[in-house]
């Protein structure tokens, strides 16, 4: 049902998108962390309407057994998308196209994940999309990457993704669903933010050379606004409230230390 | 955080459970025949879902949404619209559930919550339909735990009701045998409401919405689908072996009704929020 139509143009005379945004912004993103109790780590994205839900569990036991990797932790992705989050039902059952995707996203975050300190051990990234209005991968690996960070799996970075596409001929980022079904072309990315290294690239449509590198680069820096974006949500969900409701100190956040004098507990740290 | 890698508990947090219901307490504080905190929000899923619900019990939380698409009727009711529940327990919702294809206890969930729903005549079948013999509305009502800490079924069959109150749906009709909508935009035609309450046994003891430390030491529990003039419209007795007697059965009853007239309040306060 919902009968969706296609809109005149993706771009208006004014260089705008059919939702108001400039070619590089994105849609409102709101991260939280620590939204499911029972799981280790978890994490919500909502992007424009876009709304997926990450839960992460372990480093625990694998069951089937002979998964099991001898020097590191397999990273077990599960994708999945709710029946109603999309316009007609989806097929309760996993589709070839989650499971492609689940692997892409692990593909995308092992990367930065210190496996090998868990041999023979499963990471499981479960991802229930609960509604889908584009970009659902980049926003599945935004929220994932976080949740992974509130499980306490050893990291070297957050993962922020993005999809750059191309509408009306001009190059835009984020796409909203009518970028993604009547746009020329589509490159989800994510990115490991302290080397700029590629995690994720996939694409479809037609970009020459040029295009491509350009929307390579627009997605690199769209991935650093949104890196910043992540830090925020996990310093949200980790720094304490005193109990007349003002951010007291933690000893784990390193971010309000200019308000305070450094009297040389930091070098006696490091030596020990 | 998980607390069970495994579907077992101590010798010590059974015989604790059974001493404090043995003094007329509960793990949590509650009374027996009360209800955790209940917190539903409907139209979670607005841009795509044609109704939704989230409703969190304590710390179980599970989010239903509801499709309705047009389909052809079956051969023995041509003039009736199809309706279905479906649940699954997904493995993000507890370090319990595991990965792959249904297994018996997701299957009883959503046939549980399917009988609440049809056994109750909730949706008229007939009201659903748009031509006889050939188009009807399949209205598709599909549950995912988020949270699992206890008594998936009652907050399932309270986020169904909630999500099927608030569906809205383009309506269709049929035109030299093509689908057009007419404009209009229809609710689904619901004569009545059965909700689910689930009361568990635990040695001569009977509470009301257990949590899942609760459900690991119980003997059975029995779900009971009430409707709004109070019958029985589904019963299931099922969580164990355990037998129950008729005395306790009778009480359970009243337990229920009892506890369903505070939970269908609850349901109608969250489906006017949304209007």
């Amino acid at each position: 049902m919902s009968p969706e139509t296609k809109p005149d143009f993706l771009i208006s005379p004014e260089g705008l998108r059919v939702d108001g945004r400039r070619p590089d912004e994105l849609r409102p993103v709101e991260l939280k962390v620590g939204v499911l109790k029972q799981a280790d780590g978890s994490a919500s994205i909502r992007q424009g309407k876009t709304y997926i839900i990450a839960g992460v569990y372990g480093p625990r036991e694998l069951h089937p057994r002979h998964l099991a990797l001898n020097d590191r932790a397999y990273l077990r992705v599960v994708y999945r998308m709710a029946t109603f989050s999309v316009p007609d039902r989806k097929r309760p059952a996993p589709s070839r196209r989650e499971k492609e995707i689940s692997m892409v996203i692990a593909n995308a975050l092992s990367p930065a994940l210190f496996l090998e300190e868990f041999p023979r051990a499963v990471v499981d990234v479960f991802i229930q999309v609960i509604q889908a209005d584009g970009g659902t991968r980049c926003a599945s690996i935004n929220a994932a990457s976080l949740a992974l960070a509130d499980a306490g799996i050893p990291m070297r970075s957050l993962v922020p993704s993005v999809a750059v596409g191309k509408a009306d001929g001009v190059l835009v980022v984020d796409l909203g669903d009518e970028e993604d079904k009547y746009g020329q072309g589509d490159v989800p990315m994510a990115i490991l933010p302290p080397t700029e290294e590629i995690t994720l690239l996939q694409q479809d449509g037609f970009f020459t050379r040029d295009e491509l590198l350009e929307a390579m680069q627009m997605g690199i820096n769209s991935c650093k606004y949104l890196h910043e974006l992540q830090k925020e949500a996990l310093k949200k969900a980790y720094v304490k409230k005193t109990p007349d409701g003002e951010e007291g100190d933690d000893d784990e956040d390193e971010f309000d230390d200019d308000l305070e004098t450094d009297l040389g507990e930091t070098d006696m740290m490091e030596d020990e | 955080m998980g607390d069970f890698s495994s579907q077992t508990i101590s010798h010590i947090d059974r015989e604790f459970i059974a001493e404090l219901l043995g003094k007329g307490e509960r793990l949590d504080g509650r009374a027996f025949n009360e209800y955790r905190d209940i917190q539903i929000e409907a139209n979670v899923v607005p841009a795509k879902a044609e109704g939704s619900a989230l409703v969190q019990l304590g710390d179980t939380s599970v989010v239903a949404g509801v499709k309705v698409l047009v389909g052809e009727p079956y051969p023995d009711s041509p003039d009736e619209g199809v309706i279905m529940v479906t649940a699954e327990m997904s493995p993000i919702a507890s370090p319990l559930f595991e990965l792959g294809p249904p297994k018996e206890d997701a299957i009883e969930l959503a046939r549980i919550v399917d009988r609440g729903v049809r056994e109750s005549q909730m949706v008229d079948a007939k009201g659903l339909c748009i031509e006889e013999g050939k188009k009807v509305y399949m209205v598709f009502a599909d549950v995912y735990p988020l949270e699992y800490d206890g008594n998936l079924i009652d907050a399932s069959s309270i986020a169904v009701n909630v999500a099927l109150l608030t569906t809205k749906f383009p309506e269709m009709k049929l035109e030299e045998k093509e689908l057009v909508a007419t404009g209009e935009i229809k609710s689904l035609p619901v004569t009545n409401i059965a909700v689910e309450h689930t009361v568990v046994k635990i040695g001569k003891h009977l509470i009301l919405d257990p949590v899942l430390k609760e459900e690991f030491v119980q003997d059975c529990r029995l779900t009971m689908a009430i409707d709004e003039k109070d019958n029985f419209t589904a019963l299931q007795k099922g969580g164990g072996t355990g037998a129950m007697s008729l005395g306790l059965i009778e009480e359970a009853m009243n337990m229920a009704l009892d506890a369903g007239k505070i939970i269908r309040e609850k349901i109608d306060e969250s489906v006017k929020a949304i209007k």
